[in-house]
């Protein structure tokens, strides 16, 4: 038998992900990035074997990639207005209540940088639960107000009524520093967890604003030896996961 | 019954200065590339443009024709940022609606049932409604009362798709994986112009739901072999990913000298050809 080699950070990284998918059921899991489609595919092969995943266009596979479903554009939309779905979606900028920016930096009206357009980020924050990826965690991401709200946050949810806060719910933000979670009195963003070798100083300071702090931050949990084979072995057998979240 | 076909310069020909043109396909994938570049050949500008934004919108925007634009993004999809629109929106150069991909989806829905609005659990919370201040909410007639976005609907004057397939009365069929939302343009806009990889004179009694679009809602048929270059038009060809990129990192002023200058797609097919020749 050999010896199974310490978690690298981006391994913490995908379990962090697949957990984010715990017990969701029989609902698509869309992952957005390298790492949280691994975390996706490994909680669908272990603890949440009911999850639906797509090739990333429009059919729905299994865990080897084998057809078992169709799901073009039309049926994904409306699909999302149904509920029955759990997206991880990536930010250029997330803010203190998880407002999430992919449209543009600076004035809307002529924007400094333009980036991809809202896409469907206000329709898929109002009508099931999104989490987020942020594989560099820094200031320039986490900001005290994003400069266009397409995630909506929890307090943009509020102001806007019963219609939106109905179904909207954000579960955690994995990073490559930390989980952070929004189970906090006034939805603020509370820092859930570290990844080991990770210190609070080193979030807090890679945070644009101030976190809320428990007592005791846990480290985020070690993956077992079955998990860590199967990311090593078949999920990512390439490595990818160490392109996108180097080795600290 | 009514032979369809026409060329591409015929159905410029009927596009007018200042008209709503709706663009099928999605990001780079299955767009009706051909008619853009003979739009762009042509000296018809001061346009709103409705598209899930891909190429079509950056050669659009790039070319100075765009005067608003109607969409949730655009992308390359292999390429994230659309670099032209980009450099365009960066400039101010057209008026942007921007909503989401459901809202958007909802809006093409309205125009092709021909009501004003539907309404729509999506934009509300989010800066879509401070960016788009004409935007309205409408409060649920039952118990509920629940406040959602009125989407209004997406009517266009003229709507380019392209697919694999059509025979001349404009009967359309796509082989790949997603049919977009391609017969939504062609019912929510006044007139519409299938672009196709090849012309058939029948389809096979199989596989019929792959039959997208429908002739009474289409005004032209036009048969344009690598229509959709370089976006993706799966399974008779993938993206040139190749040429995308040359696309994507050209200056527009030098790219479009080098293939867009030409007097028709023919010399476009040319220039992509040598340009592939001297990448051996």
């Amino acid at each position: 038998m050999t010896e199974t080699l310490p978690a690298t950070r981006a391994e913490y990284c995908v379990i962090a992900c697949a957990d984010a998918w715990r017990g969701n059921g029989e609902v698509l899991a869309s992952p957005m990035g390298a790492i949280p489609s691994f975390g996706a595919r490994l909680a669908r092969r272990t603890f949440s074997p009911d999850l639906l995943l797509t090739d990333g266009e429009a059919v729905l596979v299994g865990p080897d990639g084998q057809t078992e479903g169709w799901l073009p554009y039309r049926q994904h939309l409306a699909l999302v207005t149904g509920g029955k779905r759990h997206v991880m979606m990536g930010a250029s900028q997330l803010d203190r209540f998880g407002n999430q920016n992919i449209s543009c930096i600076g004035d809307w009206r002529r924007p400094d940088r333009q980036l991809l357009g809202v896409r469907g980020a206000p329709v898929n924050s109002v009508n099931h639960p999104v989490s987020y990826w942020v594989p560099r965690h820094s200031p320039r991401v986490f900001v005290a107000k994003v400069d266009m709200i397409c995630g909506v946050g929890y307090d943009s949810a509020a102001a806007a009524g019963p219609s939106a806060t109905r179904y909207h719910r954000i579960p955690r933000v994995v990073t490559d520093l930390a989980v952070l979670d929004f189970e906090t009195p006034d939805r603020a963003m509370r820092l859930a967890s570290v990844h080991p070798g990770v210190t609070v100083g080193q979030v807090q300071e890679a945070t644009g604003f101030p976190l809320v702090l428990p007592d005791e931050v846990p480290h985020t949990r070690e993956p077992t030896a079955a998990e860590l084979r199967l990311i090593r072995d078949v999920i990512d057998p390439e490595g990818r996961r160490d392109r996108e979240v180097p080795a600290a | 019954m009514t032979d369809k076909t026409m060329t591409p310069e015929d159905v410029v020909g009927r596009l007018r200065s200042g008209m709503t043109l709706g663009i099928g396909g999605w990001g780079s994938r299955r767009k009706p590339m051909a008619l853009v570049r003979a739009l762009l050949r042509s000296g018809v500008t001061d346009l709103t443009v409705i598209s899930y934004g891909g190429p079509d919108v950056g050669l659009l925007a790039a070319a100075g024709r765009i005067r608003k634009l109607v969409a949730p993004f655009a992308t390359l999809d292999s390429i994230p940022l659309e670099p032209h629109f980009r450099a365009a929106r960066q400039r101010g150069a057209f008026e942007l609606t921007e909503v989401d991909e459901a809202m958007f989806m909802w809006g093409l829905r309205a125009a092709a049932h021909r009501l004003p609005f539907l309404p729509v659990r999506a934009g509300i919370g989010s800066d879509v409604m401070r960016v788009n201040p004409g935007l309205r909410t409408v409060t649920s007639p039952y118990e509920d009362e629940e406040t959602l976005v009125a989407m209004p609907a997406l009517r266009m004057d003229a709507a380019l798709v392209h697919v694999n397939r059509a025979d001349r009365l404009g009967n359309g069929r796509y082989l790949g994986p997603d049919p977009y939302f391609d017969d939504l343009f062609c019912e929510a806009a006044d007139t519409a112009y299938v672009s196709c990889e090849a012309l058939v004179d029948g389809f096979p009694a199989a596989a019929l739901q792959t039959l997208l679009v429908k002739r009474h809602t289409v005004t032209g048929v036009v048969e344009t072999p690598h229509g959709a270059h370089f976006t993706s038009c799966v399974p008779d060809y993938g993206r040139d990913e190749a040429f995308q990129k040359l696309y994507a990192t050209t200056p527009w002023p030098e790219f479009a000298a080098r293939f867009l200058s030409g007097p028709d797609e023919k010399s476009y097919r040319s220039a992509v050809d040598a340009w592939h020749e001297e990448q051996r």
